[in-house]
Formats: C-alpha cells, sequence, structure tokens
C-alpha cells in the first residue's frame, strides 16, 4: 500500500522555508530555460506568422538573401508576364519590383546605432500587402521622398516618429505614416517609393528583388520550377513563407546559450534538492521507523520519498512559471542573419513551453530525489526508532 | 583565528552535506564566473595594443553601403594618420550558402597595406611574398585553413552575389593575428576592380577604410576629424575605433547586456538560496551543541563568528572549485566558433578572479547572518531544552 500525498504535502509545508528556498532555486533554473525559449519562440512566431502562401520571393541566382541579390529592371519586366502570376483588380499582373537597403539608427537598446531594412515599393508592392494597416498618418507618394515606417520600428527607434526625418541617399526623408501588418516581420521595415529610393542610392536599373503572387495552389508551384528553370533569367525564386521561415534560426545561439546554461545551473539546483531530502530523510527517521512498523513497505517508503523530491521540484516549476510570465508580451530584438537587419518580436511563453519548464522540473526533482528515497528506504526499522 | 580548526571540523561533520553544498555551489559560481568573464571582456575590456591604434571609417547611413575610393587619399592627409587600407566585403557563396559553416568574410583589400595596417598579423616572409606577387591569390587566416583543410596553393572559388562575378583565387598563405581574428580571407582589392573594369564598369568604391593611427591617443580627434570632413558630401562618414567597431556587431546577438546581467542575477540569487538553505538546516540541528558551548564559556560574538566562518570556509571552497571550472569552460568556449573577437581570449581576468571570490564569500556570510544571530542569542537552557 501506498502511504498518501497528502503526507508528503504536509510535510513540505511544516518545513516551509526550506522548502520554499528550495523550489525558488529550481524555480530560477526553470525560469532562465523558459526565459530563452520565450525569446526564440516569439522569433518563431514573427517569422511564422509572416509571409503570404501565394507569394513567390525571386532574387539573383545564389543570393541568400535580397540584401545581396542584384536584380536589374529588365529581368523584372520579362518575367511580369509569366503564366501563373494572379491579376489585380487594374488586371495588371500582381508583381512587384523592389529595392533593399539597410540604414543605421540608433535605438533604445542599441544607441550606438542597429541595422534597419529600408525597402522600395511600387503600388502593386503596396497593393500585394493588403493586411498592412495604416496606424497613423498617410502612404509615401510616389516621387517624394517620404517613408511609412513599422509599428515596432516606430516603438523601438526614436529618430523614426511619424513626422520625424531620416537624412541618407541625397536628402531628407520625411516620415509621413506608421504601418502595422498582422505578419509581424513587416512590423521591422521602413517603407518607401521604389523609384526615389533607387534614384537616390543610385542603382535606378539594379534593384533588389521582385515578389510576385500566383494565381493559385497549383500554379504556385508551376511557377517557382519556371522561373528556377529559366536559364535567361538566372534567378532563384522561392515562396515567401520558405524565406521567413530561414530566418528563424537567428535565435539558434539563444536558444543554445538558454539550454545550456539552464542544464549547468540544473545540475546546481538538482544538488541542492538532493540537499534537502537527505535533510527530511535524517530529521524523520523515526517517522520512517513509525511507517515501517505500520507495515508499510520499503518500496511504499522509497515512493513516498521520491514523490516528495518531485512535488518540491513540481512546485519549483511552477514559480519558474510566474517568474517568466511578466516577460511575455515584452519586445526586443535580434539580429537576423538574412537581412543583416533587426527584426523585433515579442517574448512568448507558450504553454507548450510552460509544459517544458514542468518536465525540466520533475527530472530535476527525480534526480535529486532518487538518492535520498533510497537512503530512506534502506533504514533499519529499530535504529531508525532509535536514531535521535 | 583559534577557533579555525573548529570551524573545519564542523564545515566535515557532514561531510555529504558538505560535498553536495560545496558542489552545488561550485557549479553555479563557475556559471557565474563565465559570465562574469564574458561580460567583463565585452564592456570592460580593452583593445589590444596594435588595435588601440586602429579606427575604421563606414558609411554613415550603414556599413551596407560604400563611399567614393578617392576618400582613402584624403584620410591619408588627415593630421595624425599613418596607413590607410581600402576593404571591400565580398560576400559571395562558397560551396553551399545553406550550410552556415560555410559562411566566412572575404575581403578585397589593397594587400601591401593590409601588412602596414594590420601589424599583428603573422605569417611567413615568403607566402606574404607569394601572396604580394600574385594579384589573384588570398590568405586566410589559421582557423578559417583549418576549417576547410586549406593550404598553399590550393584552388578557392566563391560565386558572387552582391558582385556579378565570381572569385577564382589560389591560397597564398596562412595566417594569425594578433587580434584574435583567425577566419578571414583576404584577397587583393585590385581583382575586384579589374572584374567589374570588364563588365564596363569604371566606378571605384570602397566599403570601408582601415585607419592606422600614429598614436592611440589621437584616435578620437582622427575619428572626429575625418567624419567632419566628409559631412557634407553625399557619403557622410561615421569613424570609430577598430575595437568599438567590432562591439557594434554584438547587438545583432540581442540584448546582450541585459541577456548577462539576469542570467548573473538568477544565478547569484540562486547560489544565496542554495546556500542559506544548507546553513539553516545545519545550525537548526545544533542548537544544542550552541547550548553546550555557550555552557563552556563561548561567547555569543565567538558563536556568531564559528557559524558564519564555516558558512564563508564552504562556499569560499565551493568558489575556488568554481573558478577552475569557470577556467576550463573559458578554454572550450575560446575554441568554439566566434561571432565576436572576445570570446576568442575569453578567460577569467584578476578582476573577475578577485570579485567571483569576494562574491563567494559574501554569499557564505549573508546566506548564515540569520540562523547564526539567533543561535548566538539563544539562551542556554532553551538551547540545550531545543528538541528538533
Amino acid at each position: 500500500m501506498a502511504i498518501p500525498i497528502s503526507y508528503n504535502l504536509r510535510n513540505l509545508a511544516v518545513r516551509k522555508t526550506t522548502t520554499i528556498m528550495t523550489a525558488l532555486g529550481i524555480g530560477l533554473t526553470v525560469s532562465v530555460l523558459l526565459a530563452a525559449s520565450a525569446m526564440t519562440e516569439g522569433l518563431r512566431l514573427a517569422f511564422e506568422s509572416s509571409g503570404h502562401p501565394l507569394h513567390v520571393l525571386v532574387t539573383r541566382k545564389g543570393s541568400t538573401s535580397e540584401l545581396s541579390s542584384n536584380f536589374a529592371r529588365s529581368v523584372y519586366n520579362d518575367l511580369r508576364h509569366k503564366p501563373g502570376i494572379a491579376r489585380g483588380a487594374d488586371g495588371e499582373p500582381m508583381a512587384s519590383l523592389e529595392l533593399v537597403q539597410v540604414i543605421n539608427l540608433p535605438s533604445v537598446e542599441s544607441p550606438d546605432g542597429m541595422n534597419v531594412t529600408l525597402r522600395g515599393l511600387l503600388p502593386v508592392g503596396l497593393q500585394m500587402r493588403e493586411d498592412m494597416k495604416l496606424k497613423a498618418g498617410r502612404w509615401f507618394s510616389q516621387g517624394r521622398r517620404e517613408l511609412v515606417v513599422g509599428d515596432s520600428i516606430a516603438k523601438r527607434y526614436p529618430a523614426a516618429r511619424l513626422g520625424g526625418k531620416l537624412t541618407f541617399g541625397r536628402g531628407d526623408w520625411e516620415i509621413v505614416g506608421v504601418f502595422e501588418s498582422p505578419q509581424m516581420a513587416r512590423n521591422s521595415e521602413i517603407l518607401a517609393d521604389l523609384n526615389q529610393t533607387a534614384g537616390d542610392f543610385g542603382r535606378p536599373e539594379v534593384l533588389s528583388s521582385a515578389l510576385l503572387r500566383a494565381a493559385d495552389e497549383v500554379a504556385l508551384r508551376a511557377l517557382i520550377n519556371d522561373l528556377s528553370f529559366d536559364q535567361r533569367l538566372n534567378v532563384d525564386a522561392r515562396t515567401e513563407k520558405e524565406h521567413f521561415a530561414e530566418q528563424t534560426s537567428s535565435g539558434d545561439l539563444i536558444r543554445f546559450l538558454g539550454t545550456f546554461v539552464a542544464l549547468i545551473m540544473g545540475v546546481g539546483s538538482c544538488f541542492a534538492a538532493m540537499n534537502t531530502m537527505y535533510a527530511a530523510v535524517a530529521r524523520r527517521s523515526k517517522e520512517i521507523g513509525t511507517l515501517r512498523v505500520l507495515g508499510f513497505s520499503r518500496a511504499a517508503i522509497l515512493g513516498s520519498f521520491f514523490i516528495e523530491s518531485i512535488l518540491l521540484a513540481l512546485a519549483g516549476g511552477m514559480l519558474g512559471i510566474l517568474l517568466v510570465l511578466p516577460l511575455n508580451g515584452l519586445t526586443t530584438g535580434l539580429g537576423s542573419n538574412s537581412t543583416f537587419a533587426e527584426i523585433a518580436f515579442q517574448l512568448r511563453v507558450t504553454p507548450a513551453t510552460m509544459m517544458s519548464g514542468m518536465v525540466f522540473a520533475t527530472v530535476l526533482g527525480a534526480a535529486g530525489g532518487l538518492l535520498p528515497a533510497f537512503s530512506a528506504a534502506r533504514k533499519q526499522i529499530l535504529s531508525a526508532l532509535r536514531q535521535l | 583565528m583559534r577557533y579555525l580548526s573548529l570551524i573545519f571540523k564542523n564545515a566535515l561533520r557532514n561531510r555529504r552535506r558538505s560535498f553536495l553544498t560545496v558542489s552545488s555551489l561550485a557549479i553555479s559560481l563557475c556559471l557565474l564566473g563565465v559570465m562574469m568573464a564574458l561580460y567583463y571582456a565585452l564592456f570592460f575590456g580593452g583593445p589590444s595594443p596594435a588595435q588601440a591604434r586602429r579606427l575604421v571609417t563606414r558609411h554613415k547611413v550603414s556599413i551596407t553601403f560604400t563611399m567614393p575610393i578617392y576618400y582613402r587619399d584624403q584620410i591619408r592627409k588627415v593630421d595624425g594618420v599613418e596607413e590607410v587600407a581600402t576593404w571591400q566585403w565580398f560576400g559571395g557563396v562558397y560551396k553551399d550558402a545553406r550550410d552556415q559553416r560555410n559562411f566566412f568574410a572575404r575581403i578585397g583589400v589593397e594587400a601591401d597595406k593590409l601588412f602596414q595596417v594590420y601589424q599583428d598579423i603573422e605569417m611567413p616572409a615568403d607566402q606574404k611574398e607569394a601572396f604580394l606577387r600574385d594579384r589573384a591569390g588570398c590568405i586566410m587566416g589559421k582557423a578559417l585553413a583549418n576549417r576547410f583543410g586549406f593550404k598553399p596553393g590550393d584552388k578557392v572559388q566563391i560565386k558572387g552575389d552582391i558582385f556579378p562575378f565570381d572569385l577564382d583565387l589560389t591560397v597564398r598563405g596562412i595566417y594569425t593575428s594578433g587580434s584574435g581574428d583567425d577566419e578571414t580571407m583576404w584577397f587583393h582589392l585590385k581583382y575586384i576592380e579589374e572584374a567589374l573594369a570588364v563588365r564596363g564598369s569604371t566606378r571605384s568604391f570602397a566599403g570601408t577604410f582601415s585607419i592606422l593611427a600614429r598614436h592611440e591617443d589621437l584616435v578620437p580627434r582622427i575619428a572626429r576629424d575625418i567624419d567632419a570632413m566628409f559631412a557634407n558630401s553625399t557619403a557622410p562618414t561615421r569613424t570609430e575605433s577598430e575595437y568599438a567597431f567590432g562591439l557594434s556587431f554584438l547587438s545583432f546577438l540581442g540584448n546582450v547586456k541585459a541577456i548577462l546581467m539576469s542570467v548573473c542575477g538568477a544565478v547569484t540569487f540562486t547560489i544565496l538560496l542554495i546556500s542559506a538553505n544548507t546553513m539553516a538546516m545545519s545550525v537548526r540541528e545544533r542548537v544544542r551543541e550552541v547550548g553546550v558551548l555557550k555552557t563552556l564559556g563561548f561567547t555569543n560574538s565567538s558563536i556568531l563568528g564559528l557559524i558564519l566562518g564555516e558558512s564563508a570556509l564552504i562556499s569560499l571552497a565551493g568558489g575556488a572549485i568554481g573558478l577552475i571550472i569557470a577556467e576550463g569552460l573559458c578554454a572550450v568556449i575560446r575554441q568554439g566558433p566566434g561571432f565576436i573577437q572576445q570570446t576568442k581570449t575569453l578567460t577569467i581576468q584578476a578582476p573577475v578572479f578577485a570579485a567571483l571570490l569576494g562574491i563567494s564569500i559574501l554569499i557564505g556570510v549573508a546566506s548564515a547572518i540569520i540562523p547564526a544571530l539567533s543561535a548566538s542569542r539563544t539562551n542556554i537552557v532553551d538551547a540545550l531544552r531545543f528538541a528538533d
């Protein structure tokens, strides 16, 4: 027969200082792991929410990013009329020629400057991003040095607020609007008129990429194949979804570091839990003897102490989750390995993350509780009862 | 001091507990040590003597924009400048860009100037000579050469992405660098210029300028002078010390300062909890003994000293072992791939060493202060009667 769990719960409650301290130690360890995964989760969600399922991104062959792609206007004119491209309301193909540049602005977190993506667009480019909504101000006009900034940019870069001016290219650019997009990666971009930016940067004929919308699912694959194998164009084509998904690896270092630190701290807290449980075994020597006299088996004693250690760790896990919950929704930024610019994202403490934290805590409790539980089970009844 | 042997005896009384506590503290303190070493290297460290004399000039808008090549001659005329080398980032793809291990810096540079500005680059004289003589030659850092197994005479092909041509180079030498950067491939800037000229482009431009100052004290003034000189041109510049330039890439990894700080905080607090918990447990077991000691004539303050001393001794032992493991971890990090040069030379510096030992003593004292005070204040009768 097993010893009821309420016995363990009461024991933990009686020695509340020790319980709280050990649990908090485990909790802090769990919170480090959770904070790191809240970052990588947030980053993943930001990229996963981005990209239209029917969009195809076309860059120069061999280029891994839009920034390193030199894409000639003539190529754009050639591929605009490929079969399979959807038509807009005006009957024109939904194909957008774009210029991507990086500009350096001081941000809240890095006052010395951080890279930000600047994207030059044709009217069709805006049309294709129909889920972008103006939050304040208005869109840029053609042929003017006007900028519309993403919501994250407006929040994180003091120089990029509505009404502000940025100087680059051949003059001052006025910030006339702020937009918001459910595609979170987009909110870290600054948009402007394509021809004005291309002119200012002295590359009117050499731009960065083209974004196409396929008519449907079937046309999408055919279009990608058609573009990739067309030797005259010399381009790479992939879905916009893939393009964003690739950037998720930007968080690999954080993930690695978080796991590494949490594991090392885990070994430390495991020893601490072991200490607490050994002390519990030593103090309850008489109780263990009594339980044995009452007829509880060695296995029941072993199980009881083991469960007590896991309960202790679970309390720690919960504390850990409580500690990281305030981080949920916090905005931070990270350099993307593909755009050479910052992507702002929100930390996300998801249920899956919390579960992994609880599992980690359970493992710590189990590892810390096993040896003390064995030593409790091995006690001889008489010597246990005699012990002071 | 005369109680030292008593403190030792007390610390070793419950060997298992002391062992667990010391291991737990050692592991946590080693983590704290590595984090502090990183923090110190990044935010308190300084450049090596050779690096302290170097500056980098880039386009003010961002490093992805180029500057006219004639800037080089104007910069060289600035008072205090000894030599200038022009850099051009090539980018490109080696083998397959999807595998991130194939990424490394490929930089076109004026070869003769490279060795004048980077006097801490070391390589055999015959290899240097061979590189200077071969306009289609390149040199690479030792770490990079080891990664791919390159040796002098090997061919390297890099597919161009930013530039409309491929690099077809011969490895002419392997260098080691005093500033820790052994992962760059250098080739002749002339190669880029000539390859562009063949394709009808006569534009000559520079990605960045590396500048050697006559003396490190002149660095801030030179930076100001250069930026003032180009402030009102079409390509304004930003000049900073090479050390600061290197650190500016740090923000790509996220808010490093905040991350390191919060990990250090979490670890320190965990250590405090572990240590406090142990001391509370061991003092509670000894209340009767304290009564006996008092009966024998030990004063309150000597009892306080005994307990605090024991705690400090245990955490100091943890700190010392932690430092040894931390230095080992630093050695592992030094070998790992380095995005930032500071990790290439990471070690426990003297201030970090002292701070960590200080912290461990402090934690020992702080964690024992409450149980020690209450033990020293209990009166003899209560203490002797105390039953746990």
